[in-house]
């Protein structure tokens, strides 16, 4: 788990370089949107490399303030996916 | 043969092979390549470079319009499809004959009788290649009990259009049929477009033996000797080597006979590959199927023969008769080859890319490496995960071990987790060693054994 920034937000970071997935597959809704709220589990995005995936969860419990990346962009590991603003 | 360039249709070490074979041959050289490949060894190698797009594949490498454009628009006269991506798609040697491209492989027509597994083996039938009892494609639930009666358990569901294991399903009990038939069928529908699916009677315990094959225009194909790649792990090769051990004179010149004879029914005109199971302990072998393309595994063919086989199959795409015959054909020493992979083997051999930071490879005289990775090279996540083909030779199969275990333990590569301690447990194996293993070998026993040791 990330630590809080100055603004009181928590970065998501990748955790692999890979290709950023917002939605489960094309014709569907994203997982989440910016001012949604999460859990801990909730899952936010899925991760590609070479044709494995993997889903990555909040991992913790709030509202998604803002998305940084856009759907099928390529990620590196410990690029900042999305910013969380914890419940107090 | 002067004066001819060849664009390649590939990326990775199969570009690399490619391009330096031509460059031997005074041919000049065209790479496509996709906006995430523009700084690999392939493109510094090539005379020009052709962008195709963005990383996706669907947009760049199995985008056949845009590879002719490219061929169209530098003046390459041939394409070379490697393997993978469009290498085994009729619709580029299509596309090639309606714009006067040379394609270095089969015809389409070839591609498609072969390609499809229920032709495939309609074909190998004709031409008395022996192969497991198996149906036809089926339609219904009616037609899979009707086969699979015929057949007996335990059996397999394979897809007609099918390869590298989607669609698959080994089936053992009657109970496990229904589910298995549309698990696959869908499976099959996901990866290839077509649901289409036939079953066979599956061999336990067998090895995978398959035939280098090699023709011309002119009606003449010839073999190049076997490979044995048992080792594998969800139906993918792991380690390949030539020749087979253990393989009874007789059964191996069948099994020779057998891959000539079907590729000689169609005319043959290219590299290809045969694959069998094959049932040491019975003297029996089966047809599997018919690979219309360069195979990942070639070096060992070359290492043992001196064929360099992309010369050869580019000199008969270009209207030149096979340089050698059967006759000349001459066997020397043994060669094993260990596909290196960015994989973590601690995490269930998930992919594993990011930046090559220390890349120190193996030299010596029997040591071959194959590959378009460097210190600083960063594997992207949108393609596999090969890194190297790490290819070691000698006089007896005893000597190639050695020098693959010592090549294995100079090889040091460090930013990306390798599968290089999983290879070394394996080729330390008493099985390996005594090369008595069939394909299910490396998963069912050795694997958790490996998982146990770094626990």
């Amino acid at each position: 788990m990330s630590e809080v920034d100055a603004n009181g937000l928590v970065p998501l970071q990748a955790s692999v370089t890979s290709v950023f997935y917002s939605k489960p597959s094309p014709g569907e809704p994203e997982f989440v949107n910016e001012g949604g709220q999460v859990d801990e589990d909730t899952v936010v995005c899925l991760l590609e490399i070479m044709k494995c995936f993997r889903s990555t969860t909040a991992g913790i419990k709030g509202t998604v303030e803002k998305i940084l990346v856009n759907n099928s962009d390529m990620v590196k590991k410990g690029d900042t996916l999305m910013l969380i603003r914890p419940d107090k | 043969m002067k004066n001819r360039k060849v664009l390649v249709a590939n990326r990775g070490e199969i570009a690399v092979r490619i391009i330096k074979t031509c460059k031997e041959m005074g041919l000049e050289t065209v790479l496509v390549v996709s906006e995430a490949d523009k700084e690999s060894m392939g493109a510094r190698l090539a005379d020009e470079v052709v962008c195709i797009g963005p990383p996706q594949v669907n947009l760049s490498y199995l985008d056949i319009q845009k590879i002719i454009d490219a061929a169209l628009e530098t003046g390459a006269d041939a394409i070379h499809p490697g393997y993978g991506f469009l290498a085994e798609n009729a619709a580029l040697p299509e596309a090639c004959v309606n714009n006067g491209i040379t394609f270095i492989g089969p015809r389409a027509e070839t591609m498609r009788l072969l390609g499809d597994k229920i032709s495939a083996r309609d074909l190998a039938k004709q031409s008395n290649v022996p192969m497991a009892e198996g149906s036809q494609g089926l339609r219904s639930f009616d037609d899979v009990e009707a086969a699979v009666q015929k057949a007996g358990f335990p059996v397999i569901f394979k897809a007609a259009a099918g390869g590298g294991g989607r669609g698959m399903r080994i089936v053992t009990e009657h109970k496990e049929l229904k589910g298995a038939f549309a698990l696959a069928s869908n499976e099959a529908l996901q990866a290839f477009g077509d649901e289409t699916l036939f079953v066979e009677r599956y061999i336990q315990n067998a090895r995978h033996v398959e035939v280098q094959v090699i023709g011309d225009n002119f009606g003449k194909v010839i073999h190049l000797g076997q490979r044995d790649c048992s080792p594998q792990r969800r139906h993918q090769k792991v380690i390949e080597e030539g020749r087979p051990v253990n393989l009874p004179d007789d059964l191996r010149d069948r099994i020779l006979e057998s891959a000539v004879a079907l590729t000689s029914s169609v005319g043959y005109n290219s590299a290809g590959t045969v694959e069998f199971l094959v049932d040491v302990a019975r003297n029996e072998f089966y047809f599997m199927e018919v690979n219309t393309r360069i195979q990942v595994e070639h070096p060992v063919t070359e290492e043992i023969t001196g064929v360099d086989l992309v010369k050869e199959q580019i000199l008969v795409a270009f209207g030149a008769p096979l340089s050698l015959s059967q006759e000349d054909v001459k066997f020397n020493g043994h060669a094993i080859e260990c596909r290196i992979t960015a994989e973590d083997s601690t995490d269930d051999f998930f992919p594993s890319p990011g930046c090559i930071d220390v890349f120190v490879t193996p030299e010596g005289n029997n040591v071959r490496l194959d590959t378009h990775c460097y210190q600083g090279y960063e594997i992207s996540p949108y393609y596999d995960s090969l890194i190297a083909k790490l290819i070691t030779t000698g006089d007896t199969r005893e000597e190639a071990l050695a020098n693959m275990k010592a090549a294995l333990s100079d090889f040091k590569i460090e930013g990306v987790e390798t599968n290089i301690p999983f290879l070394q447990f394996i080729i330390e194996q008493p099985e390996f060693i005594e090369g008595n293993i069939h394909i299910k070998w490396l998963e069912d026993t050795v694997l958790p054994k490996f998982l146990e040791s770094i626990k």
